[in-house]
């Protein structure tokens, strides 16, 4: 959808009134008030995020970061975003940019996504030619300029602090909180990093009010507003589409999704991408936001959930996902540099029907090793969840792949005798 | 280093002395930023390149067996070029078309349920 189109559908109406009728601290008061929570996977909340922001006025090089370099297996939100409704996410930033007074913007956009840095460029020229972009923006005296930054491809770049690395030019190891990057950021300066969805719920929630965003979830829900959700792997209709929270996931998988291809039955799910835990059928019942998927232990993740149909072997699947996780290590702390390859050659042992016994305590001890607040970032951490989880509900899988011990390996014990007895 | 490899293809060892000059940086750091990048090239390459996600959800939707149907054809391992210069076969995570596994992308096209019946033709296209 190009300006024209979308201004003709209200596109920059939320801008407009934003500029016109509010303060700064107005437009982060609201977004705080809306309850609105970072939509790409942790869900921390944005108000408090962007209140982080240094009040010192004399700081006047500030930027916002868009993080835009979705990799995610199984999440392609951003990317239909992007690709749709570019205008969107630009209005999005420029509301944000005014609220937390940032002069210069940059969308870190992944390599692979050519179609979205295609589409993005020529909103950003559309919106620059419009003077919705660039010097005093509406007549504000505000002025703020947009780019369009293409990765050079690595996962890692989605963590806040390893993609301002990468936007510096540097490898992208992830850096160590505190200090955050609304003190340190970019070259230095206050920065904020928000996803493309995150943004994308700005303009709305400007546009309509705290009461009407808050009105959105279902009964039950603690997080506000809609989100993004998916269903794919063998479901009849996999695809993505905008519920509100506090649905359940056996309305997204049945009525949305339409349930499995015929022939398949569900084994297992994953509620939000490859970090999340493996959930089994009986959890469908959940409903999706943060706490109703962490009720049966895990997280919501980006909300793209994935089906894992009867004839995926898990100790297979897992192999492929911790593979992938080792890859993607940025290689500076060592439980993840050391522990990702561990687990995917004892996971290609226990496949192969080599394991040995132990293994699946070995496994057992990485999950724990790796786990939440003893590696640098989210990486290890989130590898882990989803090979906990599926030895937790699938150990008779992993155990299959232990070798019997054979008898001509078993060393003969013999009985010392007292020597001049 | 994108600019010199939109220009030759790959970054020589060569281009890594002089961008650390016009930097100011040594050329050790410059290396260590040109092997982090999957889309940094410190090899030469072949005119396009296929990226074949192998995310989970292309593994259930069975990417291996697409794999398998190109390396046979083009008989390359992944990492490889064909010894013609045509295709270099690389793996990449998720491409976002989950809905539509297994994936891959050749240059910057992008590929959806791809089945290894169809590599032949889908290769031909890339001449």
């Amino acid at each position: 959808m190009w300006l024209d189109e979308y201004q003709a559908k209200n596109g920059y109406a939320a801008a407009r009134k934003a500029f016109a009728d509010m303060a700064e601290d107005d437009i982060v008061q609201t977004v705080k008030d809306a309850g609105l929570k970072g939509r790409g996977g942790a869900g921390f909340p944005t108000g408090v995020k962007w209140g982080l922001m240094p009040k010192d006025e004399s700081i006047n090089i500030r930027y916002l970061l868009c993080n835009a370099d979705e990799m995610e297996p199984n999440t392609w939100k951003d990317r239909m975003l992007m690709e749709q409704l570019p205008h969107l996410l630009i209005e999005g930033m420029l509301i944000s940019a005014r609220a937390l007074k940032t002069y210069r913007g940059y969308i870190f956009l992944r390599g692979e996504y050519t179609t979205a840095a295609k589409h993005l460029n020529r909103a950003v020229a559309e919106a620059k030619a419009a003077g919705l972009l660039g010097k005093n923006i509406l007549g504000s005296g505000f002025d703020f300029e947009l780019f369009v930054h293409t990765g050079a491809g690595r996962y890692i770049c989605g963590e806040e602090t390893a993609l301002i690395n990468s936007l510096e030019g540097r490898r992208a190891n992830p850096r160590s909180k505190p200090p955050f990057p609304a003190a340190v950021g970019v070259w230095g300066k206050p920065t904020c990093v928000n996803n493309v969805e995150t943004l994308c719920n700005v303009p709305a929630i400007i546009a309509d009010g705290v009461d009407w965003y808050k009105s959105l979830a279902r009964a039950g829900s603690e997080d506000m507003g809609t989100k993004l959700m998916g269903f794919s792997g063998k479901v009849k209709n996999p695809g993505l589409w905008e519920l509100p929270f506090g649905v359940t996931a056996r309305e997204l998988f049945e009525d949305y999704a339409g349930g499995m291809r015929d022939g398949y039955t569900l084994k297992a799910w994953q509620p939000g991408g490859a970090g999340t835990g493996f959930l089994l059928p009986e959890h469908l019942d959940a409903q999706m936001y943060a706490g109703g998927i962490g009720k049966v232990g895990t997280r919501m993740g980006t909300g793209l959930a994935m089906a894992v149909d009867n004839t995926v072997n898990m100790v297979s699947l897992l192999r492929n996902m911790e593979q992938f996780f080792a890859r993607e290590s940025c290689g500076f702390c060592t439980p993840c540099r050391d522990g990702l390859p561990w687990s995917v050659k004892l996971l290609m042992a226990l496949e192969n029907g080599e394991g040995r016994e132990g293994d699946i305590e070995t496994l057992l001890g990485l999950v724990n090793f790796l786990g939440p607040g003893k590696t640098f970032c989210a990486h290890a951490p989130g590898a882990v969840e989803p090979l906990g989880s599926a030895i937790k509900y699938f150990r008779p899988e992993f155990e299959a792949g232990i070798a019997p011990t054979r008898a001509g390996e078993l060393t003969q014990v013999v009985t010392p005798t007292m020597v001049g007895a | 280093m994108k600019i010199v490899q939109k220009e030759r293809g790959w970054v020589p060892d060569g281009a890594l002395y002089a961008i650390g000059e016009i930097l100011g940086i040594p050329a050790s750091d410059v290396e260590g930023v040109a092997t982090f990048y999957s889309q940094i090239f410190r090899q030469p390459v072949g005119r396009h390149i296929i990226r074949v996600c192998d995310s989970m959800v292309c593994y259930i939707g069975g990417h291996e067996s697409v794999v398998d149907a190109i390396q046979t054809k083009l008989g390359i391992g992944l990492g490889q070029t064909t010894p013609d210069g045509r295709f270099t076969l690389l793996p990449v995570c998720c491409l976002g078309n989950c809905d539509k596994a297994p994936a891959l992308m050749i240059d910057d096209d992008t590929f959806g349920d791809v089945q290894p019946a169809g590599v032949t033709q889908l290769l031909e296209g890339y001449p």
